[in-house]
């Protein structure tokens, strides 16, 4: 580590050097006698700009820049899962038990518990051929994911020396592999990659299986693949951390990656008491021990909350390469495009819109193409889903970040402030959404759940169209002047908004509902609007069907059948014929 | 060997800048002295080279190129504290102004301060009984959050402000202590005096710390105002374990100090002229309330702002709700028809709540109730603005009993005294007294066994 560099300036979390200097663009560097971390983020003739990771308070022109040699990167191995880093993967559980409940600066740390042993399992001998990606080890990480180590993806060779099976730490040697042109590579438990390029991968795939979320108005209504990127847009209090939380929670990957990214303090302790007392429903065991949380929160340095988001997607690309389908909670990327802004502001550069630089949907768009179901090098199918929050400024979908992200995203989830007002959660607007992968994932719901899944939906959201259209009306004339026919369609589309679209989190049987139950109660609904439509056709009036109590009924199904009793749902056509056709014979 | 420099390079706004400095660091606190004996205070806030940038308190007028004397002191901007901060008025940089003399320190801070360590936080649960029906049952504020009151010039914010100080009960923790640290940021002297009474009148000014920086006090000491408070309750919170309610106003006053002052360095300007890193900043101040591991104390906010032109979509509210855990919105259309506190309910809102009340910590019913009046009062606006199309007398009679309740709801329930104090019970039982003029089948967010226990209204199947 040279310190042949010193301070010129200092603004902010912007620091230069000036002169020719040795340092390369993205390296990272020690700024001052802390040592705390930078970036190298501009090279020119005069000056060499560093963004600092950590508050600037004190540092004098004159103090020594260490250079590091490379880039920023991420360390990969066993020890991820069930922690917690801040921005640049420091564990903070770490630097709390070094420095208290502040965050002291300048703390260097191991991202990875470097003591720790792990079983390891090596499945290579002497005289094996490794190609990049190939897995040579496997550990148990925690009591659901096993850590498969990886040949990086830059290395191949012939296997020299191998340990056996057997107790190893993090930074034990267990592979030692001559590449072709001569090297000796020693692979131990876990690798580098630096955060801002993307893991190579073999080849991609269709995505066309969905990402399970047990959100009704998600799952049916807009889908997403698994591999897929979604934006949840919303101003403040409209319920875009409560929706991730949701999704972290109950959607069917294998890992989650969740990034606090500029987010409050209270809400990611909130996360890690939440998570580490909920029971994931499939293994039984903490929901911690297959999830990555990094936090970030607004009141840390603003440099290390823009490598955040690439700090959580290399982890998710790393698990990905092992064969996992992984999934990623941005929270939010506003904030984190704030940062780009705040630090182009600092570099003084030209804005673009609103005082965002003119990278920034570059930025975006290299960020979202980083998901996707792929073939890894090994061979193996993993998949990276990216749900990204947007926090528009002013509540206004039509500002930079959200209409950009709009391009690069195939899902939005648009979350509404009426909605939102009159509790109505998930305040997903069914007018303003969208997922472009209705069409891709049809064959597996057909598959997979009922070949009748589609064709509700379609109805459904037919029914919710020609109820906005209807209340245009409504607004202007009041209902009681609509014909029968008319008003069945808002009582019927009310029943799907309140017995359907709006969850509730808190509920048991509710806060997950499986797809099978949301076939059966979009059948119920369906069913009823179809049997009162004949009825009112034939001069049955609708204010004696709404006297049935029919439709309360079926706005109550989501508490009244639990998950487990599914086959409570078949009386209700029963029930619905016997109803009605008392009525239509009087 | 201390260096005193003489003169100054180049003066613009409240910026001077300096050269030929020796080791200046960042964010450094200078004294200038002036050759008429006067003495400013300044920060270096960019340095490049032998060049200092410093940003001067209290305004640069009257100083030439050539009439300043100017010490680096070596430190950055700390505050001297003890427990004896309680009970006094310090200006906005934090210098006693009540006549007492300066405190005795038993440790100086640093007034940026340390982000709190999101593993070492302790998730707040238990609730702050306000005393107002529509907070307490809506909106309830939780010990460590930070909740503000987004208002308008001239509505009520202050009023209720007091209130929430005069009345605030922490449940559970009857030995704790308690203390008050307000922050007044470009606020009229008027409005500060109108503070300052009501905590004597309520007989708290005795735990009251108060930081002012009035509306004609230096523009710059306005920045470092709200971090003074800030350091102070952080001490008095976690290393004194009290319980610390910091208020400040006004929000919008110190967020155009931080434009101007950006302004004046010449930055590249965000939305209406606010710096870019206007989020950034906010944020290092809202998310110094909280309770951490290893202390008892808490540091709870209720900053307050107003809203330029009533728009809740300007920067500074917008920017604050991102930040906050909820908000408090009063309107000026309630406050206008005598309603008090005139609080805005289906904008406002308490993130925290849902995990600080039912059963253990209120009542099992409160979070079902509090979810039905919110749905119910949002479906009285889609009536009343419909009636003012059609007409009240056209409406179907289930839109009517809605007008009815929401009528009485804000004279009821929303509407109560600058000093009536009403328990959580006696609210709960109010929100009920109102729902039970809907009938019950309108009422979708509450179960049947609560509708059993607490609905007095009638039931259609009867």
């Amino acid at each position: 580590m040279a310190a042949n560099n010193i301070i010129y300036g200092i603004n902010g979390p912007v620091v230069t050097v000036k002169g020719a200097t040795t340092l390369s663009m993205m390296e990272m560097v020690y700024v001052g006698e802390q040592k705390l971390a930078g970036e190298v983020i501009k090279l020119d003739n005069g000056f060499t700009t560093i963004q600092v990771y950590e508050e600037t308070t004190g540092l004098k022109p004159g103090d020594p820049i260490y250079s590091t040699g490379a880039r920023l990167a991420a360390t990969l191995g066993p020890g991820i899962l069930d922690n917690i880093f801040d921005g640049i993967e420091r564990p903070l559980r770490d630097i709390e038990s070094e420095s208290g409940a502040f965050i002291a600066r300048g703390a260097a740390m191991n991202a990875l518990d470097t003591e720790r042993l792990w079983d390891v399992t090596v499945d290579v001998k002497a005289g094996d051929t490794l190609n990049a990606g190939q897995i040579y080890a496997r550990c148990p990480e925690t009591s659901v994911i096993e850590h498969r180590c990886m040949v990086p993806p830059t290395v191949c060779g012939k296997v020299e020396w191998a340990a056996s099976n057997g107790k190893y730490k993090v930074g034990d040697v267990i592979v030692k592999l001559r590449s072709d042109d001569g090297k000796l590579c020693e692979l131990t438990l876990c690798q580098k990659w630096p955060i801002r390029s993307p893991r190579p991968v073999s080849e991609r795939l269709y995505a066309n299986v969905p990402l399970v979320t047990g959100q009704r108005v998600i799952d049916t209504l807009f889908p997403i693949a698994k591999g897929g990127t979604a934006a949840v847009p919303g101003g403040f209090g409209t319920g875009k951390t409560m929706t991730q939380h949701q999704l972290a929670k109950w959607c069917d990957a294998d890992i989650i990656v969740y990034v606090g990214c500029g987010e409050r303090g209270n809400e990611m302790s909130q996360v890690l008491n939440e998570f580490a007392s909920l029971v994931d429903p499939k293994s039984g065991r903490p929901m911690t021990d297959r999830t990555v949380l990094i936090a970030n929160t607004s009141n840390m340095p603003v440099a290390a909350r823009e490598a955040s988001i690439y700090t959580g997607i290399t982890l998710a690309e790393y698990y990905r390469d092992m064969g996992y389908h992984v999934a990623i909670m941005a929270d939010s990327t506003s904030r984190w495009a704030e940062a780009l802004r705040e630090i182009s502001g600092r570099l003084e550069e030209m804005p673009a819109e609103e005082g965002f630089p003119a990278y920034l949907p570059s930025r975006l768009s290299e960020f979202y193409e980083r998901a996707g179901l792929i073939r890894t090098l090994g061979g193996k199918e993993g998949s990276v889903t990216i749900i990204g929050a947007v926090s528009p400024q002013g509540s206004d979908f039509s500002e930079p970040v959200t209409q950009n992200t709009k391009r690069f995203t195939r899902c939005f989830w648009a979350l509404d402030k009426s909605l939102a007002y009159a509790r109505h959660y998930p305040a997903i607007n069914w007018l303003n959404s969208y997922s472009e992968y209705g069409g891709d994932l049809e064959r597996w719901y057909d598959d997979n759940v009922g070949s009748d899944f589609m064709r509700c939906r379609t109805q459904m959201s037919f029914l919710l169209q020609e109820e906005a259209r209807l209340m245009e009306i409504v607004k202007l004339i009041g209902s009681d002047v609509l014909p029968d026919d008319q008003k069945l369609i808002i009582e019927t589309a009310k029943v799907i908004r309140v017995g359907f679209l709006q969850q509730n989190a808190f509920h048991k049987d509710d806060t997950f509902v499986p797809l099978k139950k949301q076939l059966l109660m979009m059948r119920a609904i369906l069913y009823l609007h179809k049997r009162s439509e004949t009825a009112v056709s034939v001069g049955v009036p609708l204010s004696m069907i709404m006297e049935t109590g029919l439709f309360d009924r079926l706005t109550r199904i989501k508490y009244d059948v639990p998950n487990d009793k599914l086959s409570m749902l078949e009386d209700y056509p029963k029930q619905i014929d016997e109803a009605i056709s008392a009525l239509s014979n009087r | 060997m201390i260096l005193e420099y003489i003169g100054v390079k180049e003066i613009n706004g409240s910026l001077i800048v300096l050269e030929g400095v020796q080791n200046p660091s960042y964010e450094e606190v200078v004294r200038i002295r002036l050759d008429d004996g006067s003495v400013r205070n300044g920060r270096i806030v960019a340095c490049e080279g032998d060049k200092a940038v410093i940003q001067v308190f209290e305004g640069t007028s009257g100083i030439s190129l050539g009439n300043t004397r100017t010490r680096m002191t070596g430190r950055p901007m700390e505050l001297a504290l003890s427990e004896e901060l309680l009970g006094r008025v310090f200006n906005g940089v934090g210098k006693a102004i009540d006549g007492l003399g300066d405190i005795y320190p038993t440790c100086r801070r640093n007034i940026n301060g340390t982000p709190i360590n999101p593993v070492s936080r302790i998730y707040p649960r238990n609730y702050i009984s306000t005393g107002i029906s529509s907070i307490d049952t809506l909106i309830t504020l939780i010990r460590g959050q930070k909740l503000p009151i987004f208002s308008g010039s001239g509505m009520k914010h202050n009023e209720l402000a007091v209130q929430i100080v005069r009345q605030a009960k922490i449940t559970g923790d009857e030995n704790a202590k308690f203390g008050i640290v307000f922050a007044a940021m470009g606020v009229k002297q008027d409005v500060a005096d109108y503070f300052r009474r009501s905590f004597e009148e309520s007989g708290v000014l005795g735990r009251v710390a108060m930081f002012l920086n009035l509306a004609n006090d230096p523009i710059i000491e306005r920045i470092l105002t709200p971090r003074c408070a800030l350091t102070a309750a952080e001490y008095l919170a976690f290393e004194l374990n009290m319980h610390i309610l910091v208020i400040m106003t006004d929000m919008t006053s110190y967020a155009e100090a931080c434009r101007e002052f950006s302004s004046s360095k010449g930055e590249i300007p965000g939305r209406k002229g606010f710096p870019g890193y206007l989020y950034s900043d906010l944020a290092s101040l809202y998310e110094r309330a909280g309770m951490i591991k290893g202390s008892t104390g808490s540091v709870t906010q209720i900053p307050i702002l107003t809203m330029p032109n009533d728009d809740i979509t300007h920067p500074v509210p917008d920017l604050t709700g991102y930040i906050t855990e909820g908000q408090i919105v009063l309107d000026r259309a309630l406050d206008g028809s005598g309603i008090y506190p005139p609080v805005s309910v289906l904008p406002s809102l308490s993130r925290l709540m849902k995990d600080g009340i039912g059963e253990g910590f209120t009542r099992e019913d409160h979070s079902a109730l509090s979810n039905q009046l919110f749905a119910c009062y949002a479906k009285v606006q889609d009536a009343r603005s419909l009636a003012s199309v059609i007409g009240e007398d056209e409406l179907s009679a289930s839109d009517k009993r809605l007008l009815e309740f929401g009528r009485q709801f804000e004279k009821q329930f929303i509407n109560q005294g600058v000093n009536e104090n009403r328990s959580m019970e006696q609210s709960l039982a109010l929100g009920w007294k109102l729902l039970s003029a809907l009938p019950a089948e309108e009422l979708d967010r509450v179960d049947n066994e609560m509708l059993a226990k607490y609905y007095h209204g009638k039931k259609e199947t009867e």
